[in-house]
């Protein structure tokens, strides 16, 4: 049986892809389908066609997935190069464990992505510059107050030439969907951002969230010190780390908050307690912006 | 002094008057793992000027569900908006 998607041929086409590869029947089940993504599981078998408008060209996906194959102690890498179907990009990945809401991987995280960032950079790792989401999401804001607060922040971002690149490798894209465990321990999944630039970006997320007071301070102090043990080389080893975090963290915050009022706009729902939160740094970040 | 683990040159840092050395190489850390933490925690909760007001440290032993009248109460487990930011691109 199907379930109901908004891609019904291409959900038959990627389930049939998975039985291949499980090597056996299986019911396929629906995990993701939003944003033209569609994700089905066929038992340990994980089958995505990638977002239509990120299709590559240039072989910079072809290229990700053989450093993440190349670092399987740190990636739940796709089995095979991508595949190209009715127009689309797939990969076919084994299936892991997501992380649990009530029990967040965060010391495991931050060692993992130490190991990540002290790892050599590949050959061929596609360089990463600033973080395009940010205004990405920017652009797509409506109109009202809140947006406007998020317009203001996002004001206060230097120009994307002041960010130097000490060209480490990243995954370019994490939080803690990103995090699955595959028997002997957690792993990466979603190479689609994975390149070589500033691995501050990868702690980026979690420190925007602890600084909207939506993260509590523990789980940011087991985040942030696990990493700095594990020898993560992104912020310094002793010492404030918001000399660096300060952008990539006000950075994160605008682009969750433009998140948020789109998302809320678009299920014409209020925003939550988190949400508010989160637009109301914008609102700090503004003030703290704003020339004496 | 070089390393034990890659021979690699020693620095030696003092923080709040805890002695700590570091290899310049392997950037391995040769610390008392407990007072290493203490510090680490300790600039880790120094947040940026901009910042949501901090909750006050808990008074008694740390518990899980912390209420302290902070703008926004850490819930655990996540849920709503919050599950989104922390899950989702
Ligand atoms: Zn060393």
């Amino acid at each position: 049986m199907r379930p109901d998607t908004t891609q019904p041929e291409l959900f038959d086409r990627l389930a049939g892809i998975g039985r291949d590869h499980a090597a056996g029947p299986g019911e396929p089940k629906l995990l993701y389908d939003r944003h033209g993504v569609l994700v089905v599981r066929i038992g340990e078998i994980v089958v995505k066609a990638h977002q239509p408008d990120r299709a590559e060209t240039d072989g910079s996906l072809e290229r990700r997935v053989r450093i993440a194959q190349d670092l399987p102690e740190l990636f739940l890498a796709p089995l095979a190069p991508p595949l190209h179907v009715a127009g689309r990009t797939v990969t076919v990945t084994p299936y892991g464990e997501p992380a649990r809401p009530d029990a967040l991987p965060w010391v495991e995280s931050a060692r993992l992505l130490a190991r990540l960032h002290r790892s050599p950079v590949p050959d061929g790792a596609p360089p990463l510059g600033r973080p395009e989401r940010v205004a990405r999401q920017v652009s797509r804001l409506p109109g009202g107050p809140a947006a406007d607060v998020v317009r203001r922040a996002f004001a206060t971002l230097p120009p994307a030439a002041e960010f130097p690149h000490p060209g480490r490798l990243l995954h370019g894209d994490w939080h803690m969907g990103q995090m699955v465990r595959n028997g002997d321990g957690w792993r990466f999944i979603d190479i689609e951002d994975l390149g070589r630039g500033d691995p501050v970006w990868d702690l980026a997320r979690p420190a925007a969230l602890f600084t909207a007071g939506v993260l509590h301070p523990d789980d940011w102090a087991d985040f942030l010190t696990a990493y700095r043990a594990a020898g993560g080389p992104a912020v310094p080893a002793f010492g404030t780390p918001w000399t660096v975090l300060d952008v990539p963290a006000r950075t994160l915050v605008i682009q969750i908050a433009a998140t948020c009022v789109i998302s809320a706009r678009d299920a014409d729902r209020p925003l939550d307690p988190a949400e508010q939160a989160v637009i109301d740094t914008c609102g700090r970040i503004s003030r703290a912006g704003d020339p004496a | 002094m070089h390393c034990p683990k890659c021979r690699g040159v020693m620095r030696t840092y003092t923080r709040n008057g805890v002695h700590i050395e570091q290899c310049d190489n392997c950037r391995g850390i040769f610390l008392d793992y407990g007072e290493l933490e203490a510090l680490s925690r300790l600039e880790a909760q120094h947040a940026p000027g901009w910042a949501a007001p901090a909750p006050p440290p808990p008074a008694a032993p740390v518990q899980v569900h912390h209420h302290h009248g902070a703008p926004v109460h850490h819930h655990r487990p996540h849920h709503g908006g919050m599950f989104h930011m922390l899950f989702s691109t």
